[in-house]
């Protein structure tokens, strides 16, 4: 296949960035879109230009580092992450446009790479349980009703990848904050901590620059984990419960 | 980036994101109540001259003589301003920390839609016609300031007066801005649903028929009386 590029280069966070062409030829369908930036930053790198900086880890959808914006579509026009994306779901000749998370929370650190650092803020606000440690309890010494433990476990597939912000036309992060506040409230383990929990989650969300949800969808029709649109309804009812209570 | 430290400054979650939403949702409920009365007394024009200013002297007799006349239809009008300013001054506050998020110099080269509605793209600039429409149309058919096709005592008359065909223009940017607020509703009451924590997955379904349906018969209510005077069903 023969592809055009055009991909997002900025050489530092105070870098007004631009869109740079590049041509590709022989690319296989069966390459990953990745392993096709690969290629591209090979060629870059033997015609002695900076290659292209882009996030990724495991390749295999699941450490959620690998997003980009891919013709206006975060991660692409498959619903998956970046690296599972392969060039077959492109045609020969198509001109692709390449581009960063854009939010004021994921500043550009270079070219397609951004500082994902305030999702692990709205984590450490609030988005674990406290337990004391020491030998794993029974398994069975806490029984958690399946439609329970079925939606926890959904919502617990969320991997931060951020493509729910990228996509958002008010670049908020609500499916990512709900994802783990549906995930922590289901379980038995999150209680405790729960009324405080959200409070915390939604305050460090507002602080970082996100914007509010106004229940547009385009989160979960990206969202490479499926994590369900109604986890925003559930972070709401818990957070309207903690004001009630005064949890403020 | 894991280690770093949050940020000292702590908002407080009523005045978040979320509780904004929550004020824009329920002062949208108390609009969209009023709004299906209002379409319900507009749609009297059928029944005649008489049912209609009889029905609309009668709202400036409810409660009395519990409340002084009048009293019910100022305390009404006074839950109804304090509701659109709230809703106002929280549309405005989300609309300025959206652009805040993404700055214009940050938008994409190239942006696609895979969900969104137009009616949820339309909220914003669709919300501020709705605003002008509604002072217009309280200068037109409540204080009679503007009088396309004179002045009257009679509610009937003012109406009948305003859509004349001759004054198709007045009746055109009618129609515009109750379409506008059909779209408006489209969203907005799926999106209050939401908000108010009502939202389960094999709801979604229901809750957005529910939100088509009230935006449905609220436009189509609305635009049957005016239509009806300029196509001459009623003189
Ligand atoms: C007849 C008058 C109005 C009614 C009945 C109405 C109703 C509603 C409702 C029910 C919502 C949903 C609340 C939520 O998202 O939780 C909403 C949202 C909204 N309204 Fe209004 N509204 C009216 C006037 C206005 C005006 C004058 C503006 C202009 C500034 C406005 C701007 C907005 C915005 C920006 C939203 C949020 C959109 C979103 O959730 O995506 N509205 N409205
Ligand atoms: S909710 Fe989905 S899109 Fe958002 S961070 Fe988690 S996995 Fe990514
Ligand atoms: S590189 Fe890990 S999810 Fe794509």
């Amino acid at each position: 296949m023969n592809i055009t590029l055009r991909v997002w280069r900025q050489k530092g966070q105070d870098d007004e960035g631009r869109l740079a062409t590049y041509k590709l030829t022989d690319v296989s369908p069966d390459m990953s879109f990745l392993e096709m930036l690969d290629v591209l930053n090979e060629k870059l790198t033997l015609e002695d230009e900076d290659p292209v900086a882009f996030d990724h880890d495991c390749r295999e959808g699941i450490c959620g580092a690998c997003g980009v914006v891919i013709d206006g579509e975060a991660h692409g026009p498959e619903r998956t992450t970046t690296c599972q994306l392969h060039m077959r779901s492109f045609k020969d000749g198509d001109t692709i446009t390449v581009e960063p998370w854009r939010a004021q929370a994921f500043p550009v650190v270079k070219d397609l790479v951004v500082d994902r650092g305030s999702f692990d803020r709205i984590i450490q606000a609030g988005g674990f349980i406290s337990a004391p440690t020491g030998t794993a309890p029974d398994a069975h010494a806490n029984p958690i009703p399946k439609p329970d433990a079925d939606r926890a476990f959904d919502a617990a597939t969320c991997i931060g990848c951020g493509a729910c912000v990228a996509a958002c036309p008010n670049a908020s992060s609500m499916l990512f904050t709900a994802a783990k506040v549906t995930h922590l409230g289901m379980l038995p383990q999150g209680q405790p901590e729960r009324a405080a929990r959200v409070v915390k989650m939604i305050n460090q969300q507002d602080e970082e620059d996100f914007g509010g949800c106004s229940n547009i969808g385009e989160c979960a029709a990206v969202c490479p984990k499926g994590i369900p649109l109604d986890t925003i309804s559930q972070l709401n009812r818990d957070l309207l419960g903690s004001l009630g209570k005064g949890v403020g | 980036m894991a280690n770093s430290t949050l940020t000292k400054k702590r908002s407080t979650a009523y005045g978040s994101t979320v509780a904004l939403k929550t004020a824009m949702a329920i002062t949208g409920a108390i609009l969209v109540l009023y709004l299906i009365a209002h379409m319900y007394g507009n749609l009297k024009i059928f029944s005649g001259q008489e049912a209609f200013d009889g029905y609309a002297h009668s709202l400036r007799e409810l409660g009395y003589p519990m409340l002084p006349e009048n009293g019910f239809l100022w305390i009404f009008r006074l839950v109804l301003l304090a509701s659109v300013l709230i809703h106002i001054y929280a549309a405005v506050t989300l609309w300025a920390r959206a652009r805040r998020a993404r700055p214009a110099a940050q938008r994409y080269k190239v942006n696609k839609r895979v969900a969104r509605s137009y009616s949820s793209y339309t909220m914003r600039y669709g919300g501020v016609l709705v605003a002008l429409f509604v002072v217009f149309h309280i200068l037109h058919l409540t204080t009679n300031d503007i009088a396309p096709g004179g002045r009257s005592d009679s509610p009937y008359e003012r109406l009948v007066n305003g859509f004349q065909p001759e004054f198709w223009y007045v009746t055109l940017f009618y129609v515009l801005s109750v379409i506008a607020v059909g779209l408006h509703l489209r969203h907005g009451i799926w999106s209050a649903l939401a908000t108010l924590g009502v939202n389960m997955s094999r709801r979604q379904g229901m809750l957005n028929a529910i939100a088509l349906g009230i935006a449905l018969i609220v436009t189509v209510g609305f635009l049957l009386p005016p239509l009806a005077v300029t196509f001459g069903l009623v003189s």
